[in-house]
């Protein structure tokens, strides 16, 4: 069974996600074993950026004030409640009552203030400071509450404080986070093999230990696609919520024992061009090279059909989603022509791609493409510690195929020329600063819509397909998130039957 | 006796000095960051310099590299960039894994080739020996990974009698027993191909010489001449190859490591320079240099077991 997850899907989603949250407490121990691709070197999501850290630990063993649902919408987590003045600069959290850390030292207002002081600071390592940078002062005002005062109103606020690298931790433990973590979550640390398994065991005395299905969860570090497929048909494992190889995926749906579900991840796929550049500065050679790629092609050919088209930079399944592929549509002869005004016909660009199957197919793809539209692309596979220093850091590239993960990240537009983007307009800049100023979700989407159709129109990259999230599952595994707003996977909604 | 040990102990000194600075050298040269690559790429650009100098990498190369000697002489092999924690702890917790799957892989690739290579010899062209020399040119052609991923598919995925990869832990003995099979046959298999190819053709060269013909002809058995008089008179270059081969097999490791998801030297080394960590690399590159010195060496005093020619004229 597949399900390609759209719309109409989330009211079922939804059913099933609040079926697993009913009691249901099975006598003997129900155990999961989960597969993933990427292996830690942390487990501290304050301090490393690593994103399998978030997806195993972050609302499972940590908390943070607030959470974020399947739908990306902002729900309360170690805040009950909270208001916001009009002015939108003032927030109060009110937080919850019995939450203890899993060393048993309480949980209060100071361990919040804590938390957010240590991310601010000088000397802060956080992945994301950038999601703190609008807070002027936390402030402990009883110990059941905080304040949090803004210089700036930020339309992401609540969303962003439900993130891993918002993770409330305790004074007493931080330190140690990195390899023995401690949070107030349903989920507590029992053991870690580095290279093999992370063991988490159910967190009795959490608030809402009622509704938690799992007594145990084991994640096992399986990075080969081949690896992963056996582990799963040899039933060694129960889920795979990332599975690597979308090739390897029909063999699963066919099989009884298992099922396949396709969603979404936050990851725009783009074929990255350096727009500071010649020839990539000039408007008519980014375009020439949007209408030489077929989407279809490349979807079908390194994805195996499993991918939803793009045509900027905003995921489908996001609320303020406008379907943009037909900006500049595949059309090989309108590609050469504008190749040719530009003067760059029968030239060869670079295209440097990281080691991702999703990148590396996808180059074969383009390149053979651009060959159509009289373009030589060469294609230069290069290693991650590589693609991170040239490319990202030193910008020394033409092309690159990259999948963003992060939400909310239209502002990378705004990141100025020093960004890999290359890209710097005062527009948009201005635009985005709009976006993440205003607080009314109707006039931010529109917003939104327009920044993307902003970003279609001067065809900044090409915009490929978002990356989809390819699930497998033992039949019975139930209340994984198909697609997710958020690095995160909250465990305390899955069950097994 | 004691001028060669002293004349190893120093190459052996050498060595290891020199590895650790090429390391160094090329870590550095090679484009990289780790204080991105554990941030990731919506760090702010404050909290990139903070962590660059938490992890001190903005003193000069020259002096870190200093540091690091004088760390290393003293046995502290500083903390890993990526994990933060010990670089000995790191290698402690992976080391007997990959030594167990090294050594078995090693056993077996010497029963199987001995057996192979000497009943080819035997059977000197007859259809045994076409055999055994066809089945070692399928090993020899045989990628790891891939003769790896067919028995997982078969003995895993299909029979269900071992599983497809993992490691439990030397806590359930027999369990990790079973863990290991797998592993240790993919990577015996490959190796045991070329071992077997050479000692068939070291024997069938001993078979050829005058002696091997008369103690046939004062009676003794076939068998008796094989594994008595042919078997060691054909050591040497046996030996020699398996010293080669167990550097291939401990690096072989990390390929096999990879396939069967065991969280050994292998995995960690692949990880810790997609990372840049660089005291990590080093000290395990470190590591398996001296492993691979340190068969060398043990190859050498083989020889003086073997040939005892040897221990004469020195």
């Amino acid at each position: 069974m597949t399900f390609h997850l759209n719309r109409h899907w989330i009211p079922i989603a939804i059913i099933a996600v609040s079926a697993a949250i009913s009691p249901t407490v099975a006598s003997a121990e129900t155990s999961i074993v989960i597969g993933f691709q990427q292996e830690p070197t942390s487990l501290d999501p304050t301090a490393d950026a690593t994103a399998s850290i978030d997806g195993m630990l972050a609302q499972n063993v940590y908390e943070s004030l607030t959470t974020v649902n399947e739908e990306g919408e902002v729900k309360p987590q170690l805040a009950e409640s909270w208001t916001v003045s009009d002015d939108g600069l003032t927030y109060v959290f009110d937080l919850v009552d019995g939450a203890t850390f899993h060393d048993g030292t309480g949980f209060d207002a100071e361990d919040v203030v804590f938390s957010f002081n240590r991310a601010m600071d000088e000397d802060s390592v956080n992945p994301t400071k950038k999601l703190f940078k609008p807070i002027e002062s936390v402030l402990a005002t009883d110990a059941g509450t905080i304040e949090i005062k803004l210089k700036q109103t930020d339309a992401f606020f609540l969303f962003n404080m439900a993130q891993g690298d918002a993770s409330i931790v305790a004074p007493e433990s931080f330190e140690t986070n990195n390899a023995t973590p401690v949070g107030t979550g349903p989920f507590k640390y029992e053991s870690w093999t580095r290279g093999d398994k992370l063991i988490l065991t159910k967190n009795a005395d959490h608030r809402n230990a009622g509704s938690v299905a799992l007594d145990r969860v084991e994640f096992k570090f399986i990075s080969d696609a081949a690896a992963a497929s056996a582990a799963l048909l040899s039933e060694e494992i129960d889920a795979f919520p990332g599975f690597p190889a979308p090739e390897l995926l029909p063999q699963f749906d066919a099989d009884p024992r298992f099922n396949v579900v396709v969603g979404s991840t936050e990851g725009e796929v783009i074929l990255a061009m350096n727009n500071s550049e010649p020839p990539f500065n000039d408007l008519r050679v980014r375009k020439a090279i949007t209408h030489a790629f077929d989407r279809g092609e490349i979807i079908e050919g390194a994805m195996y059909g499993s991918a939803v088209p793009i045509g900027s930079f905003y995921p489908p399944h996001g609320p303020a989603y406008v379907d943009l592929t037909g900006t500049y549509p595949h059309d090989t002869g309108k590609a050469k022509a504008l190749f040719a005004e530009a003067g760059v016909a029968g030239s060869t660009m670079t295209l440097r791609v990281p080691p991702f199957p999703y990148a590396t197919r996808s180059a074969e793809i383009v390149q053979a493409q651009l060959a159509e539209a009289g373009i030589d692309a060469k294609v230069e596979n290069v290693e991650w510690g590589f693609w991170i220093d040239e490319i990202y850091k030193k910008k020394n590239y033409e092309m690159t195929i990259i999948a963003h993960t992060s939400p909310n990240d239209l502002g990378n537009f705004a990141r100025g020329p020093k960004y890999f983007y290359g890209y710097d307009d005062a527009d948009y800049n201005d635009l985005w600063a709009r976006i993440s100023s205003e607080v009314d979700p109707e006039a931010r989407n529109s917003l939104l819509k327009e920044a993307q159709k902003y970003l279609a129109d001067q065809a900044v990259h090409g915009f490929l397909f978002q990356l989809p999230q390819l699930g497998v599952y033992k039949t019975g595994v139930d209340g994984f998130w198909p697609s997710r707003a958020v690095l995160f996977q909250p465990l305390a909604g899955v069950t097994m039957n | 006796m004691g001028y060669f040990l002293l004349r190893r102990t120093i190459s052996f000194i050498l060595t290891l000095f020199v590895v650790s600075a090429v390391v160094f050298a090329v870590m550095n040269i090679l484009p990289g960051d780790p204080a991105l690559t554990i941030l990731g790429l919506d760090a702010t650009e404050d909290a990139l310099a903070a962590l660059r100098e938490e992890l001190s990498l903005n003193d000069p190369i020259m002096l870190r590299y200093l540091h690091w000697v004088w760390d290393a002489l003293r046995g502290d092999f500083g903390i890993s960039h990526s994990f933060r924690v010990p670089v000995a702890d790191l290698v402690a917790e992976r080391l007997p894994l990959t030594i167990s799957l090294a050594f078995s892989g090693m056993l077996l690739t010497i029963i199987l080739a001995l057996a192979l290579g000497i009943s080819a010899a035997a059977n000197h062209r007859m259809s045994g020996d076409w055999g055994v020399m066809f089945l070692s040119q399928l090993g020899i052609a045989l990628p790891a990974f891939w003769l790896s991923i067919l028995l997982v598919m078969l003995f895993a995925v299909k029979l269900r009698w071992l599983p497809p990869g993992g490691f439990p832990g030397y806590s359930e003995p027999w369990a990790a027993v079973r863990a290991l099979i797998l592993p240790t046959v993919a990577l015996a298999l490959v190796q045991s191909a070329v071992l077997a190819r050479v000692t068939r053709s070291s024997a069938l060269e001993v078979m050829r010489l005058d002696y091997i013909r008369t103690a046939r002809a004062i009676g003794f058995s076939r068998q008796r001449v094989l594994w008595r008089h042919v078997l060691p008179n054909a050591l040497i270059p046996i030996v020699t190859i398996v010293g080669l081969q167990f550097a291939a097999l401990v690096t072989g490791t990390i390929v096999i490591e990879n396939v069967f998801y065991l969280p050994g030297l292998g995995r960690l080394i692949f990880q810790s320079i997609a990372n840049r960590d660089l005291p990590l690399v080093q000290a395990l590159v470190m590591l398996f240099a001296a492993i691979v010195v340190t068969a060398n060496f043990i190859v050498d005093l083989l020889y003086l077991v073997i040939d005892p020619r040897l221990k004469t004229r020195s």
